[in-house]
């Protein structure tokens, strides 16, 4: 027996467009902690999926091996027999159902009959929130517990299926700290009880905390694996950015010009319990020419202030006032904010933002249709016209505006939501996780395109959760947590550091 | 001037990985194959046809019979206009048998018990087709109800009301104009001849119609320097359609000339094709039915469009009704019976996708004809009623196992 757990040899993963993985391997050693590193597209979830049996055997090259044998998953049932459990970031927990349901979903505990064994659910769950630390009823509906220990209920549903190599993708993303330290405290608990982990992070601080190695990918390559001893911060970057961080953001000198949009007082509800306040009192301006960040942690009510502002899509009891170059605008509806120049593009491309069945043609017309109606009817050839145009000027690689824009990789399919939204000509545009899902290449170019928005004049305000970007492209900061704007930076000002620690701050209680 | 020269270049990219030394025929090849992958439904028809004429030893195809393969499945073929709309936006409509009976039972008091004037009647009928419509788009629209339930609950509600409006009896006889909607013909305008005139003047200007519209989009999109299929391949096409139309229409000429009904379906399937394509309306139930919240935050009412389309649907489902009615020249308590499970086959053996946003009128069309060829076929050579049902439950399901094989080979999820 090889000290390795599991070795993956040569892994070559391909999509339409994008080489994703490039000979990639990975040797993690029994019981360890094993980090894994890289900017966000640059392969970890990948690799994992790969891993994991999610994509089966077959879809890739190269060869995985686990506990010195050569195993082909055909689907994550398959990897979760041979006891490789993945979590990912979304968690995969039904709300509606309570937490020991949860934890032996498609594994119940049977009495006799083959009927449900309640109590022996309920008091194996017990046993196993009592392995992850969790204190709850098993009883307790997911819905009525926080993200952090929805994650430990994940972990426990791990340990029941008897896991020997646990993988963590972002696990911490959206915790807060004192969650993230809990969960970082199990997994070093759960090394000591023998179980191997791979945890994908790009937290330097937690990966230096728990990983007993450090392998960092980047642009779907393994860079190198380092050593516990050897790990330092300045290394792990230089791997995972491996380039000049000057030249990752295309230079972008302002030209500022008068207010163009400003929003007072924007308080929303959640929309199914209207007494929680998701965006409190929310303040902030845009200006003509300049671009905008929002940093804030997942759940701190980014998408819920820009959704609730954009005609109301998210919320309840939306109260505030927005004005549009200095004059008051509602913004009650889709089309009552996009007739006044506003624009959206959702972070979650696939689920509200493309017609996935439908070509690249009339997913760009989708917001102005309008435009192109002469004597009743929609000119396809024009929209064919001004498709092929958007499709030359943004370089989205698709043979021609009839591809659907299922087909496309995430960075086309972003520059078909972004030509979307900028041939319905707005003044201000809220860009949501522009860049999330898409490879390094694909983000430099989207990046070009919102300097030439701001160059155009137009404000643009951009969502992140990538500190690095928000700093290399914005003007201007605002820091967002628990729903309240916590701190403004001019870009001069916005360390990572000080945006932390306004992202994080809470609310006095 | 040969069109393969003067091609724009961007075609051959469309043709993707054809060969450049290759690409002239490749390119012929690719058109083919993919025109014939488009309109797989329409070779299906052709090939139920010709299957059918020899096993009813040409009978399927006499001039009366064909006739009456129009007539018979016309209000079938109205409904599954407006069901494959419902069932592009995303939706389901059970309730159309039920309506079609009601509105039927309510033509039946105007027309014959109030004896108002046939037009009248016709028109008050199709207001209540509207109503039904408001009613139900109302619950399924703006309260959030799944068209699945409110339909189910109109399929009951309108069901009942038919009975109680006939109270237990038929209504009958109805105005000879009104009857011309299901049994009339349009003959007798240039007197009697052995090929009727009119018939023949209609289709020729149709086909004249149809070659200088379809010269004219060919035109149009070349000059915007789109994609255009081989000229070859374009005038192999009309000329097929100029020949189904001709034999089509000599064959209504030689026996009473064009059916009421093939009118009124005719300007149907032209307004609602021009409706489904170059409207916005109609983009926005392919919007709708492709991405629910992606339409909804491009600005799509949502909301309004599912609500006029399900009055769209209560009026077509009315004019079914009239049209069934007139036909038997009786309101009768049983009518519409299956009407909503005819026109949902039709338009699910006609391309459309279960989960919506794709789906055509024509298919729809063809698709109701194909289920009206087998059931007539069937007929002729005397299969039973039972095996007709078998067979066509088993056509459904065929339809829709090759569209989902299709998708899946082609990498759609």
């Amino acid at each position: 027996m090889t000290t390795n757990i599991l070795e993956m040899r040569g892994i070559t993963k391909t999509f339409p467009g994008v080489k994703a993985l490039q000979d990639v391997t990975l040797n993690v050693a029994r019981g360890e902690v094993h980090a894994i590193c890289g900017e966000n597209g640059a392969g970890k979830s990948t690799l994992m999926k790969v891993l994991s049996g999610v994509y089966p055997h077959g879809t890739y090259a190269g060869d995985i091996v686990f506990e010195d044998e050569v195993v082909e998953f055909k689907d994550i049932r398959d990897s979760e027999a041979k006891g490789i459990v993945i979590i990912h970031q979304e968690l995969a927990l039904s709300p509606y159902l309570s937490i020991a349901e949860n934890i032996f979903l498609n594994n119940e505990q049977r009495g006799g009959l083959g009927l449900i064994d309640w109590n022996k659910t309920n008091s194996e769950a017990v046993k196993l929130l009592a392995r992850v630390g969790l204190r709850e009823n098993p009883t307790t509906k997911i819905m009525d517990i926080g993200v952090g220990k929805q994650q430990l209920v994940e972990i426990a549903k791990a340990l029941s299926k008897r896991v020997k190599l646990l993988i963590l993708d972002e696990p911490t993303a959206a915790l807060n700290d004192e969650d993230s330290d809990h969960l970082l405290n199990l997994m070093l608990h759960l090394k000591g009880q023998g179980i191997t982990s791979i945890i994908i992070s790009h937290k330097l601080n937690e990966i230096k905390k728990v990983s007993d190695a450090v392998t960092i990918i980047r642009d779907g390559k393994a860079i190198e694996t380092i050593a516990k001893a050897d790990v330092t911060e300045d290394r792990i970057i230089k791997d995972m950015v491996g380039r000049d961080l000057e030249h990752r953001y295309p230079d972008h000198t302002p030209n500022i010009g008068e207010e163009i949009l400003r929003v007072e007082d924007w308080t929303a509800h959640h929309p199914q319990d209207p007494s929680r306040v998701m965006v409190d009192n929310v303040n902030l301006n845009v200006r003509c020419g300049e671009i905008v960040g929002i940093a804030g942690l997942m759940g701190a009510g980014r998408t819920e202030f820009a959704m609730s502002l954009f005609g109301r899509t998210y919320g309840s009891r939306i109260s505030g006032k927005v004005f549009k170059a200095g004059k008051e605008i509602k913004t009650r509806t889709v089309t009552e904010a996009i007739d006044n120049g506003i624009a959206y593009a959702t972070e979650d491309r696939k689920t509200y933002g493309l017609n996935l069945i439908e070509d690249i043609k009339r997913n760009i017309s989708m917001a102005s249709l309008g435009k192109l109606v002469k004597g009743g009817l929609v000119d396809d050839n024009e929209e064919f016209k001004v498709a092929n145009e958007y499709r030359t000027s943004m370089n989205i690689k698709a043979p021609t505006v009839l591809a659907k824009t299922g087909k496309l990789s995430g960075g086309n399919q972003q520059k078909v939501v972004l030509s979307k939204w900028i041939y319905s000509n707005p003044d201000v545009l809220i860009l949501d996780e522009p860049t999330r899902g898409i490879d390094v290449g694909a983000k430099y170019e989207i990046y070009a395109i919102i300097n030439a928005l701001a160059a155009q004049g137009k404000g643009v305000i951009v969502i992140s959760s990538e500190l690095p970007e928000l700093i290399g492209i914005c003007d201007r900061i605002y820091t967002l947590s628990e729903g309240r704007i916590t701190g403004e930076f001019p870009i001069v000002d916005a360390t990572p550091e000080t945006l932390i620690k306004h992202m994080t701050m809470e609310k006095a209680r | 001037m040969s069109d393969l020269e003067t091609k724009p270049a961007s075609s051959t990219a469309a043709g993707g990985q054809v060969n450049p030394s290759t690409s002239k025929v490749g390119t012929w090849l690719s058109h083919v194959v993919t025109d014939l992958g488009k309109n797989g439904i329409f070779i299906a028809l052709i090939v139920v046809v010709v299957l059918f004429s020899f096993l009813t030893d040409g009978i399927l195809l006499r001039p009366q019979n064909i006739s009456n393969l129009i007539v018979q499945n016309g209000y079938i073929l109205v409904l599954a206009v407006g069901m494959v709309m419902v069932i592009i936006a995303g939706h389901i409509d059970l309730s159309v048998g039920s309506v079609a009976a009601f509105v039927g039972a309510v033509s039946g008091v105007f027309a014959v018990t109030w004896g108002l004037p046939w037009w009248l009647s016709i028109i008050l009928s199709l207001l209540v087709g509207a109503l039904v419509g408001v009613w139900q788009g109302f619950w399924i629209a703006y309260v959030g109800i799944p068209a699945f339930i409110v339909t189910l609950a109109g399929m009951l509600i309108f069901r009942g009301l038919a009975l109680a409006v006939l109270g237990n009896a038929n209504i009958g006889s109805f105005p000879a104009e009104y009857r011309a909607l299901g049994n009339g013909f349009l003959t007798d305008l240039f007197g009697e001849f052995d090929l009727d005139p009119l018939t023949l003047g209609v289709a020729a200007i149709a086909i004249i119609a149809l070659v200088v519209q379809q010269l004219r989009t060919r035109k149009g999109r070349a000059s915007y320097g789109q994609e255009v299929e081989p000229l070859v391949w374009f005038v192999a096409k009309l000329v097929l359609i100029t020949v189904v139309i001709g034999m089509f229409a000599y064959a209504l000429a030689s026996y009473k000339g064009i059916p009421v009904t093939l009118i009124v379906l005719a300007v149907l399937i032209l307004v609602y094709g021009v409706i489904m394509n170059r409207s916005v309306f109609g983009r926005h139930i392919y919007a709708i039915g492709g991405n629910l919240h992606a339409a909804e935050l491009s600005g799509v009412k949502t909301r309004n469009v599912t609500f006029w389309l399900f009055v769209n649907m209560g009026v077509l489902a009315a004019l079914a009704g009239l049209i069934f009615t007139a036909r038997l020249n009786l309101a009768g308590p049983k009518a519409g019976d299956g009407f909503e499970l005819e026109a949902i086959s039709a338009a699910f053996i006609g391309g459309a996708a279960v989960q919506g946003g794709v789906g055509t009128i024509g298919g729809a069309i063809i698709g109701g004809l194909i289920i009206g060829v087998l059931i007539n076929g069937m007929s002729i050579m005397g299969i039973g009623i039972e095996w007709q049902q078998a067979v066509k439950g088993l056509v459904l399901l065929l339809a829709v196992a090759f569209d989902v094989y299709n998708k899946r080979r082609s990498g759609g999820r």
